[in-house]
């Protein structure tokens, strides 16, 4: 299992689009992808999801990814988060 | 006539018939079905079916309001593709033996008060993005056709609410504008109106029962006001403020992207002043140049305690960016016993005008001042940043200012946070300014014209004084000497010399300033394109031609 933890930058948070831009992304992977704020928990490739958490600008995400080609997905998740939130 | 108030979403005039728009609702009923199999069957049939009425409001949204605000299209197809949703419904048709409209009803409910129930109003928002799907699987599932509007003269439209899919759908040129019972300034409603300078009205207690169509109304969008039926002297004031901005149009369709040049070639800076970033959009809106006055005040007004550097920092540097390049001038802290806050506690004082303000007050409060000038600093690296000083009488201030930038400029570069010391430049507001402009102007990089406060300690008249009103004279030519005084005495020092008061803006002295020599004038972001226009067509005699004729 690949583990990191992100601070949101957006002042945004991350609202529909960027989810959507995110459930894109995660969906390239096979590795289940699990994004957690707070010990609340959501798959990252569902929209509703992650739009549950509610995740607002400043507040710590931890990404969980296990699976077989989990190295690559947490390359691409990491720089997706830093480019886009 | 009914006045109905609500929140505005896009500011405007607009005269016309009401047309009430009614959803049609789909009201469900639950029912057992035979075959659970055939049923998930029509639910993925009606899904796809969607997918594809999504994709194509996708395109037709990116061309009329563009990829951003189309994005929402994409979202919708996506929420349709989700697994949490689709097992949900698929859930309840499989364990309740029932009919997929009631499943797709019920799942749509449960998401859409998950949303509404979240803490984040722009989260909170979202739930008619659910039932706007629902809406739209439950209408393909009963088998009726995308509706479409047929209007034969452009209409107000009132609905209770308007989802995202039917703004988009509905035909832009026949709507005046939009009024709804529901939604937030936050709804795609509301930003799609805004995209399409439509006047919008959201959260309007409007008795749809009562109210009825084909009435003439006005809308009143920066207001928020819907007039129905309204009376004569209603209409007249209505029909009157939508002529100035027809007019203010008309004006910046012929002027903009104009330089701001005489005819005979003579070109200033014309910028915009402002106190707050809601207005940035009004500066582009109306063409400036820049931002020639920034009042801070706001970060300090209507709170309880003094911003921090890092909440400054993120302010001045949304504004930079968003102004992308183009210059912004922020005052420092302009304060006084007559404009302050209770935690700031300036003490009453007899005569607040000639009391401890602007630039007094923030070298008696070096923290305060020093907290503003490094988020200032580390801020001018997001863009073209200029601060200037207030109510600044003696070179005295100005060196004690300076100690202030020196130990600032140390501090941060131990620190190793990234930083740039901006222009500087003062206010020239009091008649020492003036007096004193010679020997100011070998310390600062330009001088800006405050002709609000400079009139008002020249002519000794407090301008709100109504027994005074007839005698204060702004354009008195004892306050036209010390604006060419100080013009005069910072090119001779080599800087240059702008107008910030309201003086700026007044289109019968632009020749005037332009022949005193003026390097920039700032006003107000609706008097920007009058400048403009009052500028080009002013001759300052030189013998020069403009280029862009």
């Amino acid at each position: 299992m690949k583990e990191f933890t992100y601070i949101i930058k957006d002042p945004n948070g991350i609202h529909a689009r960027p989810a959507g831009m995110l459930v894109k992304e995660a969906s390239l992977y096979q590795a289940e992808i699990l994004l957690e704020k707070e010990g609340k928990q959501a798959d990252a490739k569902r929209i509703f999801s992650i739009m549950g958490l509610g995740i607002q600008q400043g507040q710590a995400v931890t990404v969980r990814i296990t699976g077989k080609d989990e190295e690559a997905a947490q390359e691409a998740m990491q720089r997706f988060m830093e480019e886009n939130l | 006539m009914q006045t109905y108030h609500g929140k505005s979403a896009f500011g405007g005039v607009a005269i016309g018939k009401i047309r009430i728009w009614k959803k049609n609702v789909h009201k469900v009923k639950r029912v057992r079905v035979d075959s659970v199999s055939e049923e998930k069957h029509r639910f993925y049939q009606a899904c796809e079916k969607a997918k594809e009425e999504l994709q194509g409001l996708y395109r037709s949204a990116c061309n009329e309001v563009g990829e951003a605000n189309a994005a929402i299209f994409e979202i919708h197809q996506m929420m349709l593709m989700d697994d949490d949703y689709l097992e949900a419904v698929e859930g309840l048709i499989t364990g309740q033996e029932i009919n997929a409209e009631y499943a797709v009803a019920v799942t749509g409910e449960r998401f859409a008060t998950m949303f509404a129930s979240m803490q984040d109003s722009y989260m909170q928002a979202r739930a008619e993005d659910v039932k706007d799907i629902s809406e739209r699987v439950l209408r393909i599932l009963n088998g009726e056709e995308e509706m479409q509007t047929v209007e034969q003269d452009p209409v107000i439209l009132v609905a209770e609410d308007l989802a995202p899919s039917e703004t988009v759908q509905l035909d832009k040129s026949k709507i005046l504008a939009f009024v709804t019972r529901k939604g937030s300034v936050n709804s795609h409603t509301a930003i799609l109106a805004r995209t399409m300078n439509i006047p919008a009205i959201v959260g309007a207690k409007i008795p749809l029962d009562e109210i009825e169509e084909g009435v003439f109304g006005a809308v009143d969008g920066d207001g928020g006001i819907l007039y129905y039926d309204p009376d004569k002297e209603t209409l007249a004031k209505m029909e009157e403020k939508q002529n100035k901005e027809q007019e203010q149009k008309l004006l910046l369709e012929t002027l903009k992207k104009k330089e701001n040049c005489t005819i005979d070639g003579r070109c200033i800076q014309l910028y915009a002043n402002i106190g707050n970033p809601e207005d940035l959009a009004l500066v582009l809106q109306n063409d400036a140049g820049g931002i020639g006055l920034f009042r801070s005040e706001f970060l300090y007004l209507e709170r309880n305690d003094f911003p921090g550097e890092e909440e400054q920092f993120s302010v001045y540097k949304s504004v930079l960016e968003s102004m992308a390049g183009k210059k912004v001038i922020i005052r420092t802290l302009d304060l006084g016993a007559d404009k302050q806050a209770d935690y700031i506690g300036l003490a009453t004082e007899e005569n607040p005008a000639l009391g401890v303000r602007g630039i007094r007050y923030c070298l008696k409060n070096p923290k305060v001042f020093r907290t503003q000038l490094r988020a200032l600093f580390r801020a001018g690296v997001y863009g073209n940043l200029s601060i200037m000083y207030p109510m600044i009488i003696s070179c005295a201030e100005l060196k004690q200012i300076q100690e202030h930038v020196a130990v600032i400029t140390e501090e941060l570069t131990r620190e190793g946070i990234p930083f740039v010391v901006p222009e500087q430049g003062i206010m020239i507001e009091t008649p020492a300014g003036v007096m004193l402009a010679e020997e100011l102007a070998q310390e600062v990089s330009f001088f800006s014209i405050g002709t609000n406060d400079l009139s008002q300690y020249t002519l000794a008249i407090d301008r709100q004084n109504a027994a005074l009103d007839g005698m204060y004279d702004p354009r008195s030519e004892a306050i036209l000497r010390m604006i060419e005084r100080t013009i005069a005495c910072g090119h001779k020092a080599g800087i240059w010399v702008g107008i910030c008061g309201e003086l700026g803006a007044d289109t019968t002295l632009t020749e005037t300033f332009l022949k005193m020599g003026v390097d920039e004038l700032s006003v107000a972001p609706g008097r920007v394109l009058s400048v403009r226009k009052a500028i080009r067509e002013t001759n300052c005699g030189t013998g020069g031609m403009r280029k862009d004729g």
